[in-house]
Formats: structure tokens, sequence, C-alpha cells
């Protein structure tokens, strides 16, 4: 086991009569790119905010390095974050918020204007040093907000919702960049999202958070191939849940089982099945065209939904979907099944 | 047929559409002016109007014998002003504003502060309305009561004497100046009675700087390891730089003009306002009043300029 950055021990969190978090134990070690992933209120904000030292947790334990700093103000721990707002300071210029950890830590001016330089190099804002904040674009003042939290070399960098604010290119290409500098920097990484793909492109390790707990802890291979809940199942990526009476008839010992859509193949009812391969029935009743990819649901003969994602340009499947209002089949391997326990 | 010369003109003309859309843009021009004409009107005759009434009058000036205003413009009356009785008058005034609005900031800040940031939402409330009550009440009240307190046989003098503060009091009245045979004819007096009449002037326009500070601005200094008191200095105050400025008109201003306070509470010696008040009734030398209330006018555009060079409003 690799040294251990962050540990919370047991966490748990109320405001007032709510409950934000519940008995939180995780470990995030040295170097690593973690991710707390969940919907909004399911408390992996708290979580970030307990860590950053923004919120004294009802009762447990939270430890950076080897320190205890449970009881420490924000103030007094060494991890920084970056805000979902940035919360860059607008009476500064780009360069005097960069260098602003240094000037707490008493760095005298012209070396920590040196090391801003440095900063504003490594984030390609060299040419922005002078300027205030609200002269900046939404991904400059995300690149200022991750040099100013990352000028002094913190040991953990906490992230909330770092790419929200941004539109889908800029935010594919600072996925890159923050991946890239996080390696370059070797610095732990905790990044808040509620957005799996995020999630499961750019870390090392996932945690799913869910009503205050956290549901399953894991690489995002292992969230999404087996994944423990089926919060889990449905929450990352998309699965049909079958449950009860159905999945025994189908699967015979689980009796809560997922199924990816993607690995859901439609078929004529008429046609024989693979060998070792599970069918449901129903009628389809929509067809959606995603670009590389088509939805499809199916409303089963028995009651519920059932979703089949397929490839653009499978002749052989389009041939039938195109075929609404018809009843199919949907068939799936054995193999596919990823068995939930209750 | 057409003749050849009309087509050539027909072709000129704008076409429709054209014509339409302008229509239809002067048209929203005369409704923007109807709009617009009240408010112009008031702010330009009735305000401006008379202020610029105010400026003319004191290029004016009155018979020395008749005590009739002589209509012809020069600088008899400026000349007036600018004798050392009246000079002392206007630096007397200029100083205890001052000195009231660097005391009313001082104050100001802290109350503010504890509002904006820490108060519970109850607890702010009742902030409210203590500061905001003393403003419902009748300023000549407050005044007398004040008159009162301070009087030698009132409560001031009598908590001093009984908490072993008489020396204290008696080395502050003894004060050159500044002193006088009581609290409520000292400057002293003037200057606190000053300085509670105009704080909520001064506090909520700071108080409303706070309240646009992002709390997030707070957690991310705290966040980089500055203490409260780092936090205090580098991001709250350049931030609520506007509101103290904005707070400080306020009472500056407002002391600058007042003419009750000092004629209720202090020594003898005028204010600008008690000046002017003097010149307007018995005297009835009305350009020297008018003289006298742009001297005010012109301290404050020098005060607004500097605060302006200072970068006070760069935050705007």
């Amino acid at each position: 086991m690799r040294d251990i950055a962050v540990e919370l021990k047991d966490v748990t969190h109320r405001y007032g009569d709510v409950t934000a978090l519940s008995h939180i134990n995780l470990t995030v070690a040295k170097g690593e790119f973690f991710a707390m992933l969940g919907p909004s209120g399911s408390g992996k904000t708290t979580c970030l905010r307990v860590i950053a030292g923004f919120e004294q947790p009802t009762s447990g334990r939270v430890t950076l390095g080897n320190e205890d700093v449970t009881l420490l103000p924000a103030s007094r721990r060494a991890v920084h974050t970056v805000f979902q707002d940035y919360a860059l300071f607008p009476h500064m210029t780009v360069a005097q918020n960069i260098a602003f950890p240094l000037m707490i830590a008493g760095v005298k001016k012209k070396e920590r204007m040196t090391r801003a330089g440095e900063m504003l190099e490594r984030v390609k804002l060299s040419k922005f040093g002078g300027r205030r904040p609200a002269e900046l674009s939404g991904g400059q003042r995300q690149r200022v907000a991750l040099a100013r939290a990352l000028i002094d070399g913190p040991p953990v960098l906490l992230l909330d919702e770092p790419l929200g604010a941004l539109d889908l290119k800029l935010r594919e290409e600072m996925q890159r960049e923050l991946k890239s500098l996080q390696r370059a920097l070797g610095t732990t990484f905790i990044f808040v999202t509620h957005d799996q793909g995020e999630a499961l492109g750019m870390s090392d390790r996932i945690a799913v958070f869910n009503r205050g707990r956290i549901e399953q802890i894991g690489t995002p291979t292992e969230i999404y191939d087996s994944p423990r809940t089926a919060f889990v199942s449905t929450f990352v990526g998309s699965a049909n849940l079958v449950e009860g009476p159905r999945a025994a008839a189908l699967a015979g010992a689980p009796t809560r089982f997922a199924i990816r859509p993607e690995r859901v193949r439609l078929a004529d009812l008429t046609s024989q099945p693979a060998a070792g391969a599970l069918r449901v029935s129903g009628k389809l009743i929509d067809s959606q065209y995603l670009g590389a990819a088509v939805r499809l649901t199916l409303a089963l003969d028995d009651g519920g939904e059932f979703h089949i994602t397929l490839r653009s340009g499978d002749l052989e499947q389009e041939a039938l979907h195109t075929r609404l209002g018809e009843r199919f089949a949907a068939e799936f391997s054995r193999d596919d099944v990823k068995a939930i326990p209750e | 047929m057409t003749p050849g010369w009309m087509k050539a003109a027909l072709a000129r003309l704008p076409t429709w559409p054209y014509r339409i859309s302008l229509s239809a843009r002067s048209a929203r021009a005369l409704t923007l002016i109807a709009l617009l004409l009240p408010p112009l009107i008031w702010l330009g005759v009735v305000y401006l109007g008379s202020l610029f009434a105010l400026f003319a009058q004191s290029f004016l000036h009155i018979d020395e014998f008749s005590g009739v205003v002589v209509h012809k413009l020069g600088f008899h009356t400026y000349a007036k002003l600018f004798t050392a009785a009246n000079l002392d008058i206007i630096r007397r005034s200029a100083l205890m504003a001052a000195l009231v609005t660097i005391a009313a900031s001082i104050v100001a800040i802290p109350i503010a502060l504890y509002m904006a940031l820490y108060a519970s939402p109850r607890l702010k409330s009742i902030f409210f309305v203590g500061v905001l009550l003393p403003l419902w009440s009748s300023y000549l009240v407050r005044v007398y009561a004040w008159k009162l307190i301070l009087a030698k046989e009132g409560i001031a003098n009598w908590v001093a004497e009984h908490a072993g503060l008489g020396g204290v009091l008696n080395w502050l009245l003894a004060l050159p100046g500044l002193g006088g045979p009581s609290l409520s004819t000292s400057y002293i007096g003037t200057f606190t009675v000053f300085l509670y009449v105009w704080l909520p002037y001064a506090i909520l326009p700071i108080h409303a700087a706070l309240e646009r500070v992002p709390k997030s601005l707070l957690e991310a200094a705290a966040d980089l390891n500055a203490s409260s008191r780092a936090t205090l200095l580098h991001i709250i105050l350049p931030l609520i730089v506007p509101g103290i400025a904005a707070g400080s008109i306020f009472t500056f201003s407002l002391t600058l003009g007042d003419y009750i306070i000092p004629g209720i509470i202090g020594p003898p010696p005028l204010f600008i306002g008690q000046a002017v008040l003097a010149h307007l009734g018995a005297a009835g030398n009305l350009p020297l009043a008018a003289a006298f209330s742009v001297a005010p006018l012109l301290i404050l555009a020098g005060y607004l300029y500097i605060a302006r060079r200072l970068g006070a409003f760069d935050a705007l």
C-alpha cells in the first residue's frame, strides 16, 4: 500500500436534523486521482468541505498525511481547493491572485512574482498576469484558480465540480490538461463531480455517493463492470435492472441483476436464441438516434421498460429497429449479467 | 405609362420595410423622451437649477448701508467669505466633519462586519432595528436628549464620577480648544453627538458592501491559509472600500452642513450651517449665505476627487 494522503474514519456530518454524511470511511493514497461521484445532495461536496476544513464533522476523524486534522480550521490545513465558482479575488490581478498563497506564507515580493510568472506559463496564461479576473473567460479563470491552488505545492488538491461551468469542448480539453498536470506534479487530486463520464475518464479510483453514504469505492472498471449496488449500476452508465421473479426465471441463481444496454441486442421473436443467451420480449416503443449510437426502449410484456443501445451502422440491427410498435425479443449473454446483492 | 424620370425617382425612394422600421424607431424614441422628460425636468430644473441659482447668488453682493442685494456679478461676497473670521468657521466645520467621518468609519466597520458575517439571522435583525430605530424618532428630540445626558448634572457626568473617572473627565474638559465647562458645552460633546447621529449612515453602506462580498472568497482565503487578520486586511477591506467611501460621503457632508447640533451642543463659535442660517435671518445677507453654502460643495468635490484618484470607486 502506498502512503496515505487523506483518510476519513467513520465521518458523520449533520446540519440540524439533516444527515449530510453518514459513517464515511475512505482512504486516498498519495498521488492518486480520486473522484467523488454522486447526484446533487448526495454528500460529495460536504465530504470535500470536511476534508478542506470548512465543516467540522459531527463525529469521526480526518487525517492528512499522518496528522489528525479533525479540529484544525481550513486556514491551518495544507490542502487547497479549486472552487466551483473559482472564487478569484476580484480586486487583484491574475498574478496577484496566483501569488496570494506565497504572500500569506511571507515569501518576498520579488520571488513570489517570479514564481507566479512560472505558474502562469504552466497554465498557458503568461500574457494575462496583469489582467483582472473579470477580464478573463471561464476557462481562463479556471486555470487561474488551479494555478493559485497549486503554487505553494500542496500535498492534496481538492476540486469542487471544477469543470461544471465550462462548455463541452473546453471541458474535454481541461479534463486532459488536468490529468496531465496531475501526472506531472504527482499531487493527490480529489475531485467532486456529478458527471459519471468525467469520473470514469479521469480518475484512478471513484467513490460513488448516494444519500450521504458511499455506495462503492473502486477503479473505474470495477465501478462500471462490477457495480455492487443497484444505485451504482444505474447511476454510473445506464443499466437495465432486473429483479424479483423475473430475474429468478431468467438467470436462476441471482434474484437481482443488471445488464448494460450496450450488451443487449434486438432479435426477431421467431429467431432461434444463441447458445447461453437470455431473452425478454416486449413492444418497441421508442428509437432515439444519438449519432454514434441508437437508443431503443422496449415496453416489456410483463411490465417495465428495457433499454438497448446499438452502435450506429449495425445494418442487421438497423433493419429491425425501424419497425416501431412491433414486438421483439431483447437478447443478452448470461456472461454479461451483473449480479447485484440485495 | 409612367414617365422615365418618375421611375428613377421612385427607385431612389427608401423601400417600404426600411421606412416602416424607421418610423417604428422614431416612435420608440418619442416614447423614451416622454418617459424621461418628467424626471429630467425635475433633475435639471428643480434640482440642478436651484443649485445653480444658489451658486449665482453668491456672486451678487449686498449694499453695506441699505442692506439691499446689488444685482451685479462680482467677487465682493467671496472677498467677505475669505476674511479670517469666516475662514475660521469653514476650517472648524471641515475639521469636525473629517474627525466625525474617520471616527464613524472606525466604529462602523466592526459593527457592519459582525452584522454581515457573524450574526445569526435573528441577531442580525436585532442589529438592524438597533441601527435604524434612532432614525425613526425626531432628530431634534434626540439631540436635546443628548444635551441632558452630557450636561453637568447629567448621566454622563454622574456615571464618570461614580466609576471613579471624574478625574479623567475633568482632564478631558480642561484640554485647551476641546474642553469647556461641561461635556454639553465642549467640542467633545459636539463630536460625540455628531458621531451618534450620523453613525447609521456609515454602517448601512458598509454593511451593504460586505453583503456583496461572496462568501466563497472568504473561504478561498482561509483555504489558502490566510489568517482572519490577513483575510480582513487583504480581501475584505479592499472590497468594501466603496462602501466605506459612500458612508464617509454621508457622514462628512451631513456634518459639514448641520446647524442644529452645534447650536444646541458645544461652545458658541459657529459652524458653516449656523453661519448660513445667521446670514439668511436677521442679517438678510443672501449672497454671503450662498457663498457659505458653496464652501461645503467645493470641499466635498475636492474630497470626491481625491477618493476617486485613490481608486475608492474602482470596484463599483
